[in-house]
Parts: structure tokens; C-alpha cells; sequence
């Protein structure tokens, strides 16, 4: 705008600029419309200043509030309780005291566990769908872009050894596997090589080159076969049958929920491939990951993230599912599920076991759908238009 | 046509392969074994250890282990490691139970939704709407067990009902009416809680659809040429905004043998659910297996049957 021979002055001497909106600044301007969104996203702060206070508050040798203490003259007080400071040792003293959320079975303090808990929902949902985010943008995006190539019968074969030599090296045929292993990787490369080169088909190893398959056809054979799992049970199966560990949890409901954002990439990569800025980067000789990752990506990354921020939310409620079902993180440590599943046994004598950490799962997951669906609603063009 | 339905068929057995195949692979190679599931046990001797990994293949490779499940599978022979019973029969056995649960929520689902979301589209905007909006997303967002004892102390407090189990034990000897009253008021909570996200979903999905048809053309084009709005609504723009509903008839299959785990595990309901959560518990490999297996092709076979009802319905579309 500075430049003085491309300013434009308006007819009363004022300096004409291009509007100078940016495309968050359109997003937020449609966004902030959205109430309920907007209160979302609010919610979605306050929890994540929140488990991190969790975390700085409840850890540690010294821990300001000690969730794992027991008191267990103290058991099942109602919330906002005052302590009955004659029964407890002086190091059993709550910090705040008051019982702000009541006590458990225990005597534990709810509001110490709580804030434990915040932590573990909050990771779970991000590390999760972490996960599944960059399986499915790169799954999606190899079978949008590159979904045409073939996969030839030297790679099927090369693939087939590689997997083959893994399963012998994990059983007992150390050497043969390791063969086995060398064989495959070396055809799956030098496939690669002379398919580059290939002007003239090389007459001995025609077969070789033979196309099977295309690499679309792989990925949506693969989508499909992972949309087959009933996906609660597979991640109940694996995690029952694994040792239990949060990370298990993270890393399993992250491999068993990727397919909608590799669907959603692949569609937008298929359509943004035939567009004209597309074809005029690659004829001004752009790099194929220079227009994957600074031109297609950002414009089809839209749609996976509202169905990240959605995944979020329901990765906390499977996460609570598996800890209300006793697969989850072992039991010291406290998770919003299993506060809840251990106060199911007290639902009429101590009802607050089973409410607290419902409402706090409740809003949470609340918070996440309103928001990713404000999020849907202002990134899509079509209602931007109106504007 | 019939080639697509030759296409489809030879597509979807190889997916049934492939999973099949992953769903054998992640449970034997899994840590830990079956023979393994009590060994404090002093029944559970050197010799009785070896005949049982002797009887169920379990010292055999992998890929004869995988040859032989199917077999047996497929013959009708394999028997569950528990309680050596045939799985088939077992797993049938738990349908049945199960059944009625999802008869009951998948009505309550399909007859709730279609009103109060073609209502909301109608009138978009408008209080009934952001509220019926607003209480969607409520019952997609509160976790299942949760919301499940709400409503055991709403009821059991205000109703004075019986809602666990399947019937109140020890009533046998009472009379048709009181039996039949006991059956629906124990199907009614757990069907409730199964139908309450479906209708959540359905609804805004129903809602969307209409929204989207009542903003075409010819929409607009009945509505100028005066037609009464509730011809327009109902028969220009519901008739078309109901084709893609059609289809979720097959996308309904699924559900059958799904059976919700935590629900069923809440109320005691001996249904597939809780079969499949037990044998996981138990590591039955044949009963987890068998369940993976049938609603995978519950699953195929859904998305098949809803492209071919797709096909019948929307002339447009010819494969």
C-alpha cells in the first residue's frame, strides 16, 4: 500500500486501499455471530486452563490438593462439606478447607480428583485425534493425489516378502526372515527406479511392471475395511487384550478413527487437483510438495478440522466409556470415568459421585460439538457469500 | 445391474478377507494367551495345559490356526473355549435377547425424528428450532451411563418400576397382563437410552436434508405460483428430501448385532453386548471372532443394500 504508483486516491483526496481483511478475520466476523459457538469455544479454554491447573496442582511429592489422600473417616461427605478438623492428623487437613465437590468411598477429595481427571480427558481427546488427523490427511492425501499411479505386481510382490520376512523375524526363523525382509525391500525400490526410467519396457522383467492396482483403489480398499470394525468393540477388544496404559487408549482410538478425515481429504484433494491455480503452479514447474502442502492442504483442511474438533469430543466420551467399563487407566489415578463408575455403587446415598463428573464429561463434549459445528458453519463458503 | 451387484460382490468379499484376516491378527498377537487366563488354578496342570492348547490348534502356526477357525466357522463346529458350547448358537441365542431392545429403539428412533426435524426445517430460526437443535446436541454430548442413571432415579424414584434385568425374578406365576407389563417397562429404559442419540442424529440429519431440497428452485417456484405452503413442504420438498432416508434402511443392519456394551452391562441385560464384552473378558477368541466376523457382513451387506435401494429409488443414478 505504500508504494506510491499503486495507490488509488478516491475522489475527495482520501487513499483508496484494498479491503484489508484477512480470512480469519472473515471466519471471526461469521463465527463470533454463532452464540452458541462462540460459548463453546469459551468452555473449551476454561477446561484447558483448567486441566493444566490439574496438572500443576495435583502432582508432585508435595501436591497443593492431593487427590490419592484418604480419609477415610471422611467418606461420602456431601459438597461444599466443611471437614470435621477433630478426627484428621494435621497432614490430612484439606488446603482449601472446604470439600468443594464432596468426598468419595474414600474419603478422597472429589475436587482434586476432578481436576486430575481434566488432564486425561483433555490429552486423550487431542493426542487421539492427533493421530487420526495425520494418519487420515496423509492417507487421504496420497490416494487424492498421487490415487491414479499403480501400484505394480513387483510391489505387491515386494510388500508381500517385506510382511512375510516381519512375520518370520517375530517367530523363529530369524534368518530367512531377514532375507526375505532385504528381497522385498530392494524389488519395492528398484521397481521404483525403472518405473521411472520406463521409455521402453524392459522385456525380462515385463511381469514385474504388470499394474494390479492403483494406490486409490488400496486406500479406499483399506477405509472400507476399517469401516467394517464395529469401532466401540475393536477399541474394547484391543484394550482389554493390551497391558492398560493411557497411551494404549490414545494410540488405539486414534488407529480405529482416521477414515472420515482421509474421506474428507481425499474428496478435496480429488477436486482441488483439477482446479486452474493447481494446474497453472504445476505449469510454472511448482514442486509436487510445495503444491500439496502450501496449496491443497490449506484449502482442504477445513472439513477435518471441524471433524477433529467433533472427534475430540467423542474421543473423551469413548474414553469415559472404557474407564466406566474398567479398561482404562489403572486404578490410583483418577479419570472422569472412573469417578463415575466407582459413585454408581453409592447413586442414592451419595448421588454428587455420579453428577459431578457426568456434568463436567457433559459440558465438555457439549462444548466441543457446538463448537466444531460453529466452526463448520463459518468455514463454509457458501454462507461466507452472504456477507 | 447385474453387473454392478457382480462388482460389489466380488469387492466386498475381498474387504470380508482382509478383515477376517486383521480381526484374526490382532487377537493372536495380542500379548498374553488364553491358556493363560487363570494360572493360579491348580486344576490347571502341566498336561491339561498342553491338551487344551492340543484341542483348540493353539500350538500350530498362525496361518493354520487362521485355516482351521474359518473352518470351523463356516462347518458350524466352533464351539466357545468357556463353556464349549457352539458360538452360532450362543450368539443366536443372545440375539434373540436383544432383538426387542433394538426393534423397540430403532421405532422410536425412525417415528421420533422425522417429525421434529422436518418441523425445525419448516420452521428454521424459530424457538422450536434452536431448541430441538440445542437438545440434540445435549443427547449426542452426555455419556450413555450417565444419562442411563439419571434415568434409573427419575424412574425408580417417581415410577416405582422395576428396570434391571430383563424380568423381575421369581414373578412366573403371575398372570399374562402383569408378565407383559413386566417385559415392556424392563425393555423401556435401555431402548429409551438407545434411541436418544440416534434420534439426536437423525433428527439435525433430517432437518439438514429438508433445509437443503427447500432451498431449491422448484421449491421456490411451487411456493410462487401459490400453491398452499403445506403442499409445498410436503409433497414438492419432502418426497425428494426423503431419498437419501431410503437408503439408511440398510445402514440400519449393523445395529442389529451391535448391541450397546455399556447399556447392556448397566441394566444386566443378557444381550450380544455384554456376550461379546464377557468373552473379551474371558478371551473366548472364537465367540470375539464370530461377533467381529457377522457384523462385518452386517456391514457389507447394509452399505450394499443401501446402494441398491439407492439405485431403485433415485432414477438419476444408474451404475
Amino acid at each position: 500500500m505504500k508504494d506510491p504508483e499503486k495507490t488509488i486516491l478516491t475522489p475527495d483526496g482520501g487513499v483508496l486501499e484494498a479491503p484489508k481483511r484477512s480470512m480469519f478475520y472473515m471466519f471471526w466476523r461469521l463465527f463470533r455471530k454463532n452464540r452458541t459457538a462462540v460459548a463453546g469455544m469459551l468452555i473449551f479454554f476454561v477446561f484447558f486452563v483448567v486441566a493444566v491447573a490439574g496438572v500443576l496442582l495435583t502432582t508432585g511429592s508435595e501436591p497443593v490438593l492431593d487427590p490419592s489422600m484418604v480419609r477415610l473417616q471422611e467418606k461420602l461427605r456431601p459438597p461444599f462439606s466443611k471437614p470435621l478438623y477433630e478426627n484428621l492428623r494435621p497432614d490430612e487437613i484439606p488446603r482449601l478447607g472446604i470439600y468443594i465437590l464432596g468426598t468419595d468411598e474414600l474419603g478422597r477429595d472429589v475436587f482434586a480428583r476432578m481436576l486430575q481427571g481434566a488432564w486425561v480427558s483433555l490429552t486423550v481427546g487431542f493426542v487421539a485425534v492427533g493421530i487420526s488427523v495425520i494418519i487420515g490427511v496423509i492417507l487421504g492425501g496420497w490416494a487424492g493425489y498421487y490415487g491414479s499411479n499403480k501400484i505394480t505386481a513387483g510391489h505387491v510382490l515386494g510388500i508381500f516378502l517385506i510382511v512375510l520376512g516381519t512375520v518370520w523375524l517375530f517367530t523363529d526363523q530369524m534368518v530367512s526372515g531377514i532375507v526375505l525382509l532385504l528381497i522385498g525391500i530392494f524389488l519395492t525400490g528398484f521397481i521404483g527406479k525403472i518405473n521411472k526410467q520406463s521409455g521402453k519396457k524392459n522385456s525380462g522383467k515385463g511381469f514385474l511392471l504388470f499394474p494390479v492396482l492403483s494406490i486409490d483403489g488400496v486406500i479406499t480398499g483399506l477405509i472400507d475395511i476399517m469401516l467394517c470394525f464395529p469401532s466401540f468393540f475393536l477399541i474394547l477388544t484391543v484394550v482389554a487384550l493390551l497391558p492398560s496404559s493411557i497411551y494404549n487408549i490414545m494410540i488405539i482410538i486414534g488407529l480405529t478413527s482416521w477414515m472420515g478425515a482421509a474421506r474428507f481429504v481425499r474428496a478435496e484433494f480429488l477436486t482441488l487437483r483439477e482446479m486452474d491455480f493447481i494446474t497453472a503452479s504445476r505449469a510454472l514447474g511448482v514442486s509436487d510438495g510445495r503444491i500439496i502442502f502450501l496449496h491443497m492442504i490449506p484449502n482442504a483442511i477445513a472439513p477435518v478440522l471441524v471433524s477433529a474438533t467433533i472427534g475430540i469430543a467423542s474421543a473423551i466420551l469413548t474414553e469415559a466409556g472404557l474407564s466406566f467399563l474398567g479398561f482404562g487407566v489403572p486404578p490410583p489415578y483418577a479419570t472422569w470415568g472412573n469417578i463415575l463408575s466407582n459413585g454408581k455403587n453409592f447413586l442414592f446415598d451419595a448421588p454428587w459421585l455420579t453428577f459431578v463428573p457426568g456434568i463436567a464429561i457433559l459440558i465438555v463434549v457439549l462444548a466441543f460439538n457446538l463448537f466444531g459445528e460453529g466452526l463448520r458453519d463459518a468455514l463454509n463458503p457458501k454462507l461466507r457469500e452472504r456477507l | 445391474m447385474i453387473s454392478f451387484i457382480a462388482r460389489n460382490a466380488v469387492r466386498k468379499s475381498i474387504t470380508l478377507f482382509f478383515v477376517s484376516v486383521i480381526s484374526f491378527l490382532i487377537i493372536y498377537l495380542a500379548p498374553g494367551e488364553p491358556s493363560q487366563i487363570d494360572p493360579l488354578n491348580p486344576m490347571f496342570t502341566k498336561e491339561v495345559l498342553e491338551r487344551f492348547r492340543k484341542e483348540f490348534h493353539l500350538d500350530k502356526p498362525l496361518h493354520i490356526q487362521y485355516l482351521y477357525f474359518y473352518r470351523d466357522l463356516f462347518t458350524g463346529k466352533s464351539v466357545s473355549w468357556k463353556d464349549n458350547r457352539p458360538v452360532l448358537g450362543k450368539i443366536w441365542e443372545r440375539f434373540l435377547n436383544s432383538l426387542p431392545l433394538f426393534i423397540l429403539g430403532t421405532l422410536i428412533t425412525w417415528t421420533l425424528s422425522f417429525p421434529v426435524g422436518i418441523r425445525a426445517a419448516i420452521s428454521r430460526g424459530s424457538f422450536y428450532d434452536r431448541s430441538t437443535t440445542f437438545l440434540a446436541y445435549f443427547l449426542i454430548s452426555i455419556p450413555g451411563f450417565f444419562f442411563a442413571y439419571i434415568l434409573i432415579i427419575l424412574v425408580v424414584t417417581q415410577l416405582h418400576v422395576p428396570v434391571i434385568g430383563m424380568q423381575t425374578f421369581g414373578l412366573s406365576s403371575a398372570n399374562q397382563w402383569t408378565l407383559l407389563m413386566d417385559r415392556l417397562w424392563h425393555l423401556f429404559l435401555p431402548s429409551v437410552l438407545g434411541a436418544a442419540g440416534g434420534v439426536a442424529v437423525l433428527s439435525r440429519y433430517v432437518r439438514n436434508q429438508m433445509l437443503e431440497v427447500e432451498s431449491q428452485d422448484y421449491v421456490r417456484t411451487a411456493k410462487a405460483k401459490g400453491l398452499p405452503s403445506d403442499q409445498v413442504h410436503y409433497k414438492h420438498a419432502l418426497r425428494n428430501a426423503l431419498l437419501p432416508f431410503v437408503t439408511m434402511f440398510g445402514l440400519v443392519l449393523p445395529g442389529l448385532i451391535g448391541g450397546s456394551v455399556i447399556i447392556e452391562s448397566i441394566f444386566s441385560w443378557p444381550g450380544m453386548g455384554r456376550m461379546a464384552y464377557e468373552a473379551i473378558l474371558a478371551r473366548d477368541y472364537p465367540v470375539i471372532l464370530t461377533v467381529n466376523f457377522v457384523s462385518a457382513i452386517l456391514v457389507l451387506a447394509g452399505t450394499f443394500l443401501s446402494d441398491l435401494l439407492y439405485m431403485v429409488v433415485d432414477p438419476r443414478i444408474r451404475l
